[in-house]
């Protein structure tokens, strides 16, 4: 986990200088040549133009972090491609030096998974930024890399089409296949993993391989093996993703918002089993537990009960809308929650939802100065209440803040862990607390990451997970397919990172 | 009063898209560029969709002035909840030169037609940002113009409008007919759903051509460039660099 590991590389960012010989810290960093790399570097420059190429610190750090608690580990050069011909260019000259390759679309990540942790070449592709090939009537878009999700439903408002998907950042989409991104809607609409229908992917050697053949759009096939799925999730250690072709979803005609909160955090999630087992195709089901809804209280001055809350949200034509609330209120009178607090206008419907929007920084709020780290375990439904109670206990004898806000609705929770970054014992604390959830998922069928990924931090939990016939069998597929190890080292497997 | 609402709608580039100008300074580029509907017109329509919805008014016509794209944007007017639709022809050398004062006489003659209690307009379109169409428009029917709107209500025969100016809010009351030209905070318009957009595709949309309605669509404005100032190298005159319009001297007497 990220609290108890140290940099195993050698101090290479105090070695940085801020002027002049940075053609020198590349050869620090890398071990090329000085003529190699600058021979690189020129091939870089007649590539991408002499402003796609940049080893400024202040990039290169830019370039080195993203949203998760990881410390920056900057690479030693960014280059910017300007469509896929230069993205294989590049990644040829990468692999003729053996020079890491690390992808980057928003950094917008939540477990480090941008980090270069040893040092190379991070491939910012803010510059392929187009919406291709829209089917309104196939309900398919491709997109390339620096299309994040907000633009693509702007750009689609007028067809009656959205993508669904949404994991709360504005995220860049094939960042979010490369990570298998899910989100609020999931429990209805699906994660990355059901919607990406192709992909065009450029391989370490700068083979540039269309997962489900170039252009192709079924909605479903049983053609060969399935690479699409093997690249969503892969973050960046298989291939550099520069377009995807992605699944999209009607609007819905209508929506409805409710909440309802409970006395107990065992009735609250046993309603959320029992809503899904009665069929009700809900849209979002999230629950925030009487820490989490205190927090967003004080935060966004709202006056909730200080009790675990559901939020639920609807959608459909309204008569079916009708049905799924009539069945839900049923579900949780049945369960002693209490009424449901409604609303229809999109208004109304904001202010209902600000509370589970404002949570991130509600949790932080709760103690100022201090940093927010989420964790993300997944377990089988019929496991969650037990999970979330056993965890309310274990973060109460711990002496930990974590208040809870998760996607109930897939089994999925997020402790946001808020800790003083000064203090060793509190910290040391989180860390055994975050291994003892993930243990305790693992127990329960689970696994240690519903939707943030492996990254930097789960690679252990990972090989527990799994079993080591598992990881053999991934690190197999990923030595024939990034045999120089080459492609964002040190993430999701255990190798990679010396 | 017939409860009969006439809403404008203008085709533009999307707010979204990146704007290029072309090599020539003529003007920008718009071939293959992503068109939308003007979003302070989808706010007008989203306005007068509400009416409707409230049964305050009984009909939502959705006009829009161009060529044959210009129907996309009414059937997007449509899939919001408008009832029917008007497509005024405008082509070629016409549609480069069409500005407010064309429209708003064309606006003007469909309104007196349709016997429109109330004529709701955005502002101003995003592409050329004149706002002068919704008040010219008022000035030549010689109805009361509620502008800027940012809150509307009707009471009988008579509109409360809320205007945002530059002082605050002021509160008018002005009775129908009216043209109310839509600012941003008057509502969130909707998307448009898929059933609605199928809906809409058996919606009318009715043809026009200006002459038709006694329109007269010689612009009375030269345009002498429209580019970027200052940045290119082979800038060699003085006049280049400035956006010049030549107004001829009889604009003047033509409109009173």
């Amino acid at each position: 986990m990220w609290l108890g590991r140290t940099c195993s590389a050698p101090g290479r960012l105090l070695l940085l200088p801020r002027c002049g010989s940075q053609r020198r810290n590349l050869t620090a960093g890398i071990s090329a040549s000085a003529a190699a790399v600058d021979g690189a570097l020129s091939a870089f420059r007649s590539i991408c133009g002499d402003e796609g190429v940049s080893l400024g610190e202040a990039v290169r750090e830019q370039h080195g972090r993203d949203e998760s608690v990881h410390r920056c580990r900057p690479p030693d050069v960014v280059v910017f491609p300007r469509c896929v011909e230069e993205v294989s260019a590049l990644a040829k000259i990468c692999y003729k030096h053996n020079f890491p390759i690390i992808p980057f679309g928003t950094g917008t990540g939540l477990e480090g998974g941008v980090g270069a942790l040893r040092g190379g070449v991070c491939f910012s592709l803010r510059n392929i930024d187009q919406i291709l090939d829209l089917h309104p009537e196939d309900f398919d878009v491709t997109v390339e890399p620096a299309v994040t999700r907000k633009t693509l439903n702007a750009y689609l408002r007028d067809t009656g089409l959205w993508f669904p998907v949404d994991p709360g950042a504005d995220a860049s989409l094939c960042g979010m296949a490369a990570t298998s991104a899910s989100g609020t809607n999931a429990v209805r609409y699906g994660t990355m993993r059901e919607n990406v229908i192709n992909l065009e992917v450029v391989l370490a050697d700068g083979t540039v391989v269309h997962t489900a053949g170039r252009g192709r759009r079924p909605r479903k096939t049983s053609a060969g093996y399935n690479l699409t799925n093997l690249f969503v999730g892969s973050e960046g250690t298989l291939g550099i993703i520069t377009k995807t072709t992605l699944r999209l979803y009607g609007i819905p005609e209508a929506t409805v918002s409710a909440v309802c909160s409970f006395s107990s955090v065992q009735a609250a999630v046993d309603s959320t089993v029992q809503i899904l087992q009665a069929g009700v195709p809900i849209a979002r089901i999230e629950f925030l537990d009487d820490v989490m809804v205190d927090a967003c209280n004080r935060f966004s001055s709202l006056s909730y009960p200080v009790m675990p809350t559901l939020f639920l949200e609807f959608h459909g034509s309204e008569r079916s809308l009708e049905e799924q609330v009539n069945i839900t209120e049923e579900i949780t009178q049945s369960n002693e929650g209490s009424d449901f607090q409604w609303a229809r206008d999109a208004e109304t419907r904001g202010r209902l939802w600000r509370a589970r929007h404002d949570a991130w920084y509600a949790a932080q709020a709760l103690r100022p100065g201090c940093k927010a780290y989420s964790t993300d375990v997944c377990v089988p439904l019929s496991r969650l209440p037990q999970i979330i109670v056993e965890t309310k206990e274990d973060l109460m004898e711990s002496r930990l803040t974590g208040p809870i806000a998760g996607h109930v609705g897939d089994g999925n929770f997020h402790c946001l862990m808020v800790v003083d970054p000064s203090d060793p014992d509190e910290l040391h604390r989180v860390h055994l607390f975050t291994e003892r959830l993930a243990r305790r998922a693992l127990a329960m069928d689970g696994t240690c990451t519903g939707e943030h990924g492996v990254g930097l931090g789960k690679r252990r939990l990972l090989c527990e997970e799994l079993g080591p016939s598992g990881i053999q069998a991934m690190q197999k597929l990923k030595n024939a397919l990034d045999p120089k190890s080459l492609m964002n080292p040190g993430k999701i497997l255990l190798q990679g990172e010396s | 009063m017939s409860g009969r609402v006439l809403v404008g709608v203008k085709r533009v580039i999307d707010y979204a898209v990146k704007i290029r100008v072309k090599p020539d300074n003529s003007g920008v580029v718009t071939d293959g560029v992503k068109h939308s509907m003007n979003p302070f017109c989808e706010i007008a329509v989203e306005e007068a969709v509400k009416l409707k919805e409230k049964k305050l008014i009984k009909e939502v016509v959705a006009v829009s002035c161009g060529p044959q794209q210009a129907q996309e944007t009414i059937r997007t007017a449509l899939a919001m909840g408008a009832d029917r639709g008007i497509h005024v022809e405008v082509t070629g050398k016409d549609y480069d030169t069409l500005g407010p004062l064309q429209v708003s006489k064309i606006l003007a003659a469909l309104a007196k037609k349709e016997e429109a209690q109330l004529v709701i307009l955005g502002k101003q379109a995003i592409d050329d940002d004149c706002n002068q169409t919704g008040q010219m428009t008022a000035a030549l029917l010689d109805w009361p113009q509620g502008t800027f709107a940012s809150e509307v209500a009707l009471e009988n025969d008579k509109v409360k409008v809320v205007r945002e100016i530059d002082g605050g809010l002021e509160t008018i009351k002005i009775s129908t007919p009216a043209v109310l030209t839509a600012d941003l905070r008057l509502n969130t318009p909707r998307y448009a759903t898929l059933p609605n957009i199928m809906k809409a595709k058996k919606k009318k949309i009715a043809n026009v051509k200006p002459a038709d309605l006694g329109v007269e669509l010689t612009s009375r404005m030269l345009g002498k460039y429209r580019g970027v100032t200052g940045k290119r190298k082979e800038r060699a005159t003085q006049q280049s660099r400035v956006e010049e319009w030549t107004i001829l001297p009889n604009i003047h007497r033509t409109i009173l």
